[in-house]
């Protein structure tokens, strides 16, 4: 079916769905690579007018990719729910913003709906939404999980503590780790990045984690970013394998996901392994999931879909599986993708919004790399956003240098600095574990009088 | 007020004992929750560092002189992108072959088990500094295995899947491809070795397997250049590389 609209005296015609969703994306570097973006400002204005008028029900009879050709498509559509789209099933996508930003759409309204919502939809309103209008309604949604604490109260906001090192030495890991625990990081996971993909380094990191954790009775829980088929491996082999997550980067098509070597199959028998370990104390949300705009066109398995609606689109693999954790790594992936600050930022607000709206635990990596036009003061900009959006966590890494996958990302600095700047505290389990250890005072803030004592307390565990 | 107080933690902070164990930024103090003014200039300096690291090129003539020593014969290639800034813009250029660079190859089409190519990335610095001393390690270890190694190949602008290309002209079982990794901040030289095995174009990143991290105070050449003659070794008794393949070395000794 195709779409049109007419500006002055000039008709703009758009073939097909997808084409219309790509042409109305606000401008980022991946669309004009994959050949897919708008011709002139006119034209993805006329695209974003024609597109608000489009009935919400057209998303479900007008598949961007055949039903046939991608099991990922198969799940949106399979696991629709059409009760919970019934409230919203009336209305086009320009409807569907403002009645998001409605005063009368609330946080319970917004979870009433959550299953009625496919990505393509929440895609389609995002491209007509400024970046106010994302963080918003954003704001307005909670999504909450937990295995050994709770992530994503409103007023709350976690990190990810992310001690990477270059050859996965446990020590220089510890080092970071023990450095994070006291700056009050690492409620919503420690999670390591390991150098090589190797079953024995994993299993290593994982022990040492774990015995931390249980010397010190630490609320959290851990995950080495490991290859799904690894960690499944190790789960499988050794049954009291320290496995509390079990992670696996995600994309929006089938073939994303093969150049991945990974498929729903693959996912769920993953999901059950992991489940069936039952390490979690207060909840069983095991998945931890990482995507990112671009990975689709990277692995050129893109379809013809704009980078932002494939993205999205993973976020219906990830709400299957229930995960503690989503992240966009959004500025990770290079400036053939996002090329600066303005194309990061931007779309980590629609990332960060699209998954808030599926449901899903959304934190963001925030983050550049060294060829990207970046740089800390557009991180600052998206971390300020982020928080007043609602973030639930993002990454905490010494002095924002991550030192093993070269990229820069959050401080445990920052992640302080919001919490000062914005009132929020970590995950509740989490604060009182820093309380009684006198890491953070009666206020949450961080004590500086005992640092020594802390360090001596932490430090001989394993650093002789 | 009656006095200023000294924001910035000493140099003896209680957390700087650990630094000995990384080289990540811990220990570094807090004026308040906030990073102090001679950290964040210094993280200011080795951004422009990586930066500066982004836009450097090969120094073909020092490194063709110095890969005398390995008495292969040495082949300068280009991928498809023109400049570095349509390198940064266009990844789909730098996989590509240039054409007279691809005519260049068959001339040298053999029936080789490895082809060592050698590309830029995105740090010429890394390659500039530290692929000879890699080399050296790696070299002798196929020797001595009785690899036919084909001529090294140079490929400036470009990216890891123009080795797909390269080692199928050259018609080798195995590609290593040593490219410059994206730059961090404490680490502007750091090399990346991708290796496929029967590598042709269309391969995606699943059919590879990857070392990152190559550098003197990262992975060093000795134990990087058994890494890779192990996963090679692997390569070839098990006929795939990738996600197939798994790093077990070591494993028996935990």
């Amino acid at each position: 079916m195709s779409y049109d609209t007419t500006i002055g005296a000039r008709v703009y015609r758009f073939n097909d769905l997808k084409t219309l969703l790509a042409k109305a994306s606000p401008f980022r570097t991946g669309d004009a690579l994959a050949g897919l973006c708008a011709e002139s400002y006119e034209e993805r204005v006329a695209a974003q007018i024609t597109l608000a008028d489009v009935p919400l029900k057209v998303f479900l009879s007008e598949l961007i990719i055949p039903y046939e050709d991608d099991e990922i498509t198969r799940l949106i559509i399979d696991s629709h729910n059409e009760i919970a789209f019934s409230l919203i099933s009336h209305l086009t996508v320009g409807e569907l913003r403002d009645w998001l930003l409605m005063d009368e759409t609330t946080t319970s309204t917004l979870k009433s709906i959550e299953a009625g919502l496919t990505p393509e939809m929440v895609a389609a309103v995002s491209k007509i939404m400024r970046n106010q209008d994302l963080i918003a309604v954003a704001k307005k949604c909670e999504v909450v999980t937990r295995f050994r604490n709770t992530i994503g109260l409103k007023g709350h906001f976690s990190t990810r503590l992310q001690p990477n090192h270059p050859t996965d030495d446990p020590k220089g890991v510890a080092a970071s780790i023990i450095e994070g625990l006291l700056y009050g990081s690492g409620d919503a996971c420690i999670g390591i990045n390991p150098a090589t993909d190797s079953p024995s380094h994993v299993m290593s990191l994982l022990r040492m984690i774990d015995q931390l954790r249980q010397q010190f009775d630490i609320p959290m829980q851990s995950c080495v970013l490991s290859h799904i088929t690894t960690t499944l491996e190790l789960i499988n082999k050794n049954k009291d394998a320290p496995v509390d997550l079990c992670f696996q980067s995600i994309g929006g098509t089938e073939l994303t996901n093969t150049s991945f070597g990974i498929n729903l199959n693959l996912i769920e028998e993953a999901y059950q392994a992991t489940l069936s370990l039952n390490r979690g104390t207060i909840g069983d949300n095991v998945m931890y999931f990482e995507t990112g705009q671009g990975s689709a066109l990277s692995a050129n398995a893109h379809h013809g879909v704009d980078q932002q609606t494939c993205e999205a689109r993973a976020y219906a693999i990830a709400r299957k599986f229930k995960p503690l954790l989503v992240n966009s790594v959004v500025g990770f992936i290079g400036p053939e993708y996002l090329y600066d600050g303005k194309q990061i930022i931007r779309a980590a607000l629609e990332d960060h919004f699209c998954a808030k709206l599926l449901g899903l635990p959304m934190g963001v990596d925030v983050c550049y790399t060294n060829h990207a036009e970046a740089d800390q003061d557009d991180m600052d900009n998206l971390l300020t956003l982020l928080g007043v959006a609602g973030c639930n966590f993002i990454m905490g890494i010494p002095g924002s240098d991550d030192i093993m996958l070269n990229y820069q990302s959050t401080s445990f600095h920052d992640a302080l600095y919001l919490r000062k700047v914005l009132g929020l505290k970590a995950a509740p389990e989490f604060e009182a574990w820093l309380t009684k250890q006198g890491i953070v005072d009666i206020k949450g803030q961080l004590t500086s009088t005992n640092q020594v004592d802390l360090y001596n307390h932490f430090g001989s565990l394993w650093i002789k | 007020m009656d006095k200023v107080i000294k924001a910035v933690p000493d140099a003896d902070g209680p957390l700087n004992p650990l630094r000995e164990f990384t080289a990540a930024r811990i220990g570094i103090g807090r004026p308040g929750i906030s990073i102090p003014t001679k950290q964040s200039l210094a993280f200011k300096l080795a951004h422009a560092h990586a930066r500066d690291a982004v836009y450097s090129r090969l120094d073909i003539d020092a490194l063709s002189n110095d890969m005398m020593q390995f008495n292969l014969p040495v082949i300068v290639l280009h991928s498809k992108a023109g400049n570095r800034a349509e390198y940064l813009q266009r990844p789909d250029l730098g996989r590509k072959l240039k054409k007279s660079s691809a005519n260049q190859l068959k001339e040298y089409a053999g029936d080789y088990d490895v082809s060592i190519i050698i590309a830029d990335g995105l740090s010429a610095s890394a390659i500039n500094e530290n692929v000879i001393g890699l080399l050296h390690a790696l070299i002798p270890l196929f020797m001595a295995a009785r690899l036919k190694l084909a001529p090294i190949c140079f490929v400036e602008q470009g990216r890891v899947a123009v080795s797909d290309k390269v080692a199928h002209l050259l018609n080798a079982k195995l590609s290593i491809i040593l490219i410059g990794e994206r730059p961090g901040l404490s680490s502007a030289d750091s090399i990346g070795a991708y290796l496929t095995y029967d590598p042709k174009p269309g391969l995606t990143d699943e059919s590879r397997n990857c070392i990152s991290n190559i550098r003197p105070q990262g992975l060093p050449f000795k134990p990087a250049a058994e890494k890779i003659f192990y996963l090679v070794q692997e390569a070839f008794r098990m006929k795939l590389s990738g996600v197939g393949l798994k790093d077990n070395q070591g494993l028996i000794s935990h």
